[in-house]
């Protein structure tokens, strides 16, 4: 990536960020048909389903950022993982509070302790116990080395979390599109929703990583500055 | 590498022994956990045996975690980190000499807090006991191969005695989760066969964050 805060393709990606998002909007609120028993309630799926699936991709990143960090030491993966864990906690809180909305007219209740929520649930808490660790490490290089040490375990325990609590019952509908449960007309407004997430998700991490570059140049200097008085 | 594991694990003893500060705190404070939900449960007394191991384990992560804490701090207070640091062996059987002490004393506070709950809640047990062993034991050192290293990061900010929990109960949940399943298998449905499925996720739990942290130790304890 490169250092300049704001190039000429951040601003091109912004504005494909904004049609995306005007035509996912369009599809999901106007262009999919509505659903037969659950009505326009069932529209909040295309917020739901592709904030969980980039959440899981985020988290995936910072392992990557993680690992990369360990290896090379270089900040800049550091500011990868922080970036990447951030936004993740993000959709992750869109898909915590969309999942609610949902499930209490259809289930009833507002939340189930079913594996799928549950695992959902915990791998939220893991990251913002990330962001925790991050929070109150003040020397910078020893941040990036124990965030870097707890961002690995938190990628390794989350599947362990998943299987633990497998057999568990499970109310959540099954992936829909694995199943083949989701109808051909509603795939068109599903897959808009999917790319304006991961168009979003691709231009906050951007900004993100650049705003910690910044900071670490600006960090930088200031030490420089203190060592020349 | 094994003598070298034991003197630090005998290190971490002899100290413990002598002054007794982890291992005091730990009881009392598991014991006055086991009053408190004691009180919490009074509405469903007739049937209390179904809260006992939840309650229990509840018990021995939150002691478990206070003797987390002393293990680094402690070390800090007086420079000790360092002189451990010179030491010519690898971070790993540091980790693994000390893991290994704080899984002894969590098993010795949880035998402790076992015999209190056994009164409190009135409680038989007999055939159950090697059972219940098998489980402690898997449990406590899932517990401790994580809380180790967890430990070891919480030292090093700001905050240390208050962030441990808050990032290590998250990562812990599944052995909690199938601790609490095993040791009600045990008090209560009494099936043994479906003790293996809780039992392999612990032991799986247990040998992958314990080669994880064993590699990733060096990086938290450097300096």
């Amino acid at each position: 990536m490169d250092q300049k805060p704001q190039s000429r393709f951040d601003t091109a990606l912004g504005v494909i960020l904004f049609l995306v998002m005007i035509g996912a909007l369009y599809m999901a609120f106007l262009g999919a048909p509505r659903e037969k028993t659950m009505g326009d309630l069932q529209r909040i799926f295309y917020f739901h389903a592709p904030s969980g699936i980039v959440g899981l991709l985020a988290f995936a990143l910072n392992f990557v950022g993680s690992v990369m960090y360990l290896i090379k030491k270089d900040r800049q993966w550091d500011n990868l993982a922080l970036a990447s864990a951030e936004i993740g906690v993000m959709f992750l809180t869109i898909l915590l509070v969309t999942g609610p909305i949902w499930a209490k007219p259809v289930w009833l209740v507002w939340w189930t302790w079913s594996p799928r929520l549950t695992s959902s649930l915990i791998l939220w808490m893991l990251y913002i116990a990330y962001l925790l660790v991050r929070n109150y490490v003040p020397d910078p290089d020893r941040r990036a080395m124990m965030s870097a040490v707890f961002g690995i375990v938190a990628f390794v325990d989350a599947p362990i979390v998943w299987f633990s609590i497998r057999w568990w019952r499970d109310i959540h509908p099954s992936p829909m599109l694995e199943t083949g449960g989701l109808s051909p007309a509603m795939r068109p407004a599903f897959y808009t929703c999917w790319a304006a997430f991961m168009v979003l998700f691709l231009y906050l991490v951007r900004r993100r990583f650049y705003l910690e570059s910044a900071r670490n140049d600006v960090e930088l200097l200031a030490r420089q500055v203190d060592i020349a008085r | 590498m094994l003598a070298m594991i034991w003197a630090i694990f005998r290190k971490d003893l002899l100290i413990e022994l002598r002054t007794k500060d982890s291992l005091n705190a730990m009881l009392f404070f598991g014991i006055v956990v086991l009053v408190i939900f004691n009180f919490a449960l009074e509405s469903i007394r007739e049937s209390i045996r179904a809260a006992v191991p939840g309650v229990l384990w509840v018990a021995f992560a939150f002691s478990g975690t206070l003797g987390l804490n002393r293990m680094f701090a402690a070390e800090k207070e007086n420079s000790c980190l360092q002189g451990l640091l010179m030491l010519p062996v690898d971070r790993g059987v540091i980790y693994l000499g000390k893991m290994l002490a704080a899984t002894v004393f969590m098993l010795v506070t949880e035998a402790v807090i076992f015999i209190f709950s056994l009164v409190f809640f009135n409680l038989t047990v007999w055939n159950e006991i090697p059972y219940l062993v098998l489980v402690f034991f898997i449990g406590t050192l899932g517990f401790t191969t994580v809380g180790a290293l967890l430990s070891a990061i919480s030292v090093n900010t700001k905050m240390r005695e208050v962030l441990l929990p808050l990032i290590l109960f998250p990562v812990i949940l599944p052995v909690l989760v199938n601790a609490v399943e095993a040791t009600n298998i045990i008090l209560n449905t009494v099936d043994y066969r479906t003790l293996k499925l809780p039992l392999t996720i612990m032991s799986v739990f247990t040998i992958i964050f314990g080669t994880i942290s064993y590699l990733l130790f060096e990086y938290v304890l450097e300096d």
